[in-house]
């Protein structure tokens, strides 16, 4: 068991007991080291089943949503990046902040299983991890891998190790920022031509199996119903039928998230066929940045976001589209 | 048996493709999926998995099923149903072959589903035995060879050749038309293969998966079971494990207005995690999420095989295992329910 771990489900266990909370949200072992499941924890005996390790990449926040509504306390253990989905949760209403003890815990970045299958490592039978090192053990024999190697994306990228809310801090060890620039991906993007541009994204949606796992993912995306999902708005589609529906389905996402998103990643983690989403979500905020002046959703619990505000220095959003305009 | 080298397979496809239509599994933006092949298309036959599986060939994510034209007050209906041309399906694995079986059993009982009829009879399929299988691949608890799939043709493939044995006559007639292209040879170096495949089957972690509680115990007990409310804690109600699942066999029918004189009806995949499966006028019979993840997983380990001799509907595949976001899947279910705990 490694500290961080340690501290976490002893602290889990202080709080169930003391019934100080009436249950837990945190990660449960499965039946690897890589493929641990969120799960919520109402006894202390139901403990000897939590995990946190380097597969640990599942943002737990909006499962508040969903437990909440069942009544009680309760207590969540957060990563930096997910500290800032919770703020946008409380901000929009569908998380009661005294309702929830945040406890947010040190995270030196999560490992992606697919990339360590894609080096060529299948069978895996068990993965360590040594300080910037990944070890994994195969079938076919064991293979050793820099930990950046086999990050997720979005901890490649990782935005900020601030927590931008917490009740208590579990941090151990000192979590360094990352140095890789976040909008690299979305620069190549726009240095590409128009043409250049639509055949990638042509390429990457026409994969898409309309699973929806990024919507149902999203902590940004909360709606009751999903205009998608509702019969009655004449737009409910299970399949894409064609190249302008698959298109659509992720435009109007990716503005409906806009200004809200937090760049959490989570997206991009789960989708079946590796379709950097991600890139649709920064290049909003990307934009958002430069139009309206630096923002970053999530930092705060209140307050608006600079789509649904307006101010004077705002860039003229007409003229924004053919120029370098800014911010003032 | 007969053989070609690994360099002049592009040849072999080319051939295959200038006869019929060859749908294999091609890279497209990184991923692997089955694709219809055109000379000069990246080729991604060593992919162990391809993200959806191969059902898709008979069994479309979307599909139109009649079109109706409107004039005034009459309606015509438009029969849009067209003979299929024979095509090639390339590089079956075990699993997704076996899932045929079970899509048939559903597909072409009385009354005939003929859409998927039609391109079933009209397709030569060539499997593809595994050499690597990887940890989420349990196909073995469910009585499949991977090491020696069936189908029309078979074939193995190592780091020189590609080894090819027609099974069935459809097979011997596509043999006929690539024949000059092989040589003869093979057999020994396809038993070593297979021998070392199925050793490490052997030791695969979920190769001794234990089916026999949903076998042998009640239905309603099983349904009844409160271990579904943990088990579905987490699920996040996407499509995921259903759509990458090739014995998911559920559909949906709808309609839309393609123009002002006429309407397209279609049916497209539908999902029990989906919160309007099953919607019927009077409302929905499963209003909760638990109730929808139990039916993914009776469905699958109880109902079908109720109906079906025995067949579970599962062929042990692991796309669910390896895709689910949250990595939910059948295993935990059944170990949690009735198999044995390995710790
Ligand atoms: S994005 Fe950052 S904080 Fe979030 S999981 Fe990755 S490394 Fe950790
Ligand atoms: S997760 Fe990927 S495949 Fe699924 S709907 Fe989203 S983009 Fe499409
Ligand atoms: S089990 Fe996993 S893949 Fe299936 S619906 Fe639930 S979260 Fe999605
Ligand atoms: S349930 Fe999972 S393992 Fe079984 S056939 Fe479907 S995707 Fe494959
Ligand atoms: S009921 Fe669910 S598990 Fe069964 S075939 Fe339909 S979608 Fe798949």
């Amino acid at each position: 068991m490694n500290k961080v771990e340690e501290l976490i489900v002893k602290r889990a266990r202080e709080l169930l007991s003391s019934k100080e909370v009436d249950k837990v949200i945190g990660w449960k072992k499965g039946e690897f080291y890589f493929d641990p499941s969120p799960a919520v924890f109402t006894s202390e005996e139901e403990l000897k089943d939590f995990v946190y390790n380097g597969f640990c990449g599942a943002n737990l926040s909006k499962y508040l949503v969903q437990e909440l509504k069942k009544g009680g306390k309760i207590a969540v253990f957060l990563k930096p990046c997910d500290t800032y989905s919770f703020n946008e949760l409380v901000k929009e209403h569908r998380v009661d902040k005294n309702a929830v003890k945040v406890i947010a815990i040190e995270c030196q970045g999560k490992l992606d299983i697919e990339k360590i299958k894609e080096k060529g490592v299948s069978a895996v039978t068990e993965t360590e991890e040594n300080g910037e090192e990944v070890i994994v053990s195969s079938l076919y024999g064991s293979a050793k891998f820099r930990k950046e190697e086999v990050l997720l994306e979005k901890c490649l990228t990782c935005k900020s190790k601030k927590f931008a809310v917490a009740d208590e801090t579990i941090v151990v060890n000192e979590m360094k920022e990352t140095a890789n620039d976040r909008f690299s991906g979305v620069e190549e993007l726009e240095r590409m031509s128009e043409e250049e541009r639509f055949a990638f994204w042509k390429g990457e949606l026409s994969k898409c199996i309309r699973c929806n796992a990024c919507r149902n993912v999203c902590p940004a995306c909360t709606c009751v119903k999903c205009v998608f999902d509702n019969n009655a708005s004449g737009m409910a589609t299970k399949a894409p039928a064609d190249t302008f529906e698959e298109q659509m389905f992720h435009i109007i996402r990716a503005y409906h998230v806009a200004g809200r998103c937090t760049d959490c990643g989570e997206c991009s983690r789960v989708c079946p066929q590796h379709i950097p989403l991600h890139l649709l979500n920064r290049k909003f905020i990307k934009d958002i940045n430069r139009l309206y002046g630096d923002f970053q959703a999530g930092e705060a619990d209140e307050g608006k976001n600079p789509l649904i505000e307006y101010t004077e220095k705002d860039a003229d959003p007409t003229a924004a589209v053919n120029g370098e305009v800014r911010h003032a | 048996m007969l053989k070609i080298k690994v360099q002049d397979l592009n040849k072999l496809f080319d051939a295959i493709s200038e006869k019929e239509p060859l749908y294999m599994p091609l890279e497209k933006a990184g991923e692997a999926n089955y694709g219809l092949y055109k000379t000069g298309e990246k080729t991604a036959l060593d992919v162990l998995k391809t993200v959806k599986s191969a059902k898709d060939l008979f069994f479309p994510q979307s599909e139109t099923i009649v079109k109706f034209k409107t004039e005034g007050k009459n309606i015509t209906v438009e029969d849009i149903r067209e003979e299929v041309k024979p095509f090639v399906l390339f590089g079956v694995k075990a699993c997704d072959f076996k899932a045929f079986e079970v899509l048939d059993k559903v597909f072409l009982a009385d009354p005939v589903d003929t859409y998927y009829q039609a391109k079933r009879n009209a397709c030569t399929v060539v499997t593809f035995a595994c050499r690597r299988p990887e940890e989420s691949c349990f196909c073995k608890v469910f009585g499949i060879d991977a090491a020696n799939p069936v189908g029309d043709v078979t074939i193995w493939k190592d780091d020189e050749n590609l080894y090819w044995r027609e099974n069935t006559e459809k097979g011997s007639k596509l043999t006929e038309s690539v024949r000059y292209l092989f040589a003869e040879g093979g057999e020994k170096d396809v038993q070593n293969q297979q021998e070392e495949t199925r050793k490490i089957i052997e030791k695969l972690p979920f190769s001794s998966l234990d089916l026999s509680y949903f076998e042998n115990t009640e239905m309603m007990d099983i349904f009844n079971r409160p271990e579904w409310q943990k088990l579905s804690e987490a699920c996040l109600a996407c499509g995921t494990c259903t759509f990458v699942c090739p014995t998911c066999q559920c559909f949906d029918i709808r309609e839309f207005k393609a123009s002002n004189d006429q309407i397209i009806r279609y049916r497209c995949w539908d999902s029990c995690m989906y919160s309007d499966f099953t919607q019927m006028s009077h409302g929905n019979n499963r209003t909760t999420q638990m109730q929808r993840y139990r039916q993914r997983f009776m469905h699958k380990l109880v109902y079908y095989p109720e109906n079906n001799g025995g067949l579970f509907s599962c062929v042990g595949c692991g796309r669910c295992v390896n895709k689910c976001p949250q990595k939910l899947n059948i295993v935990k279910v059944v170990k949690t329910l009735g198999g044995k705990k390995d710790d």
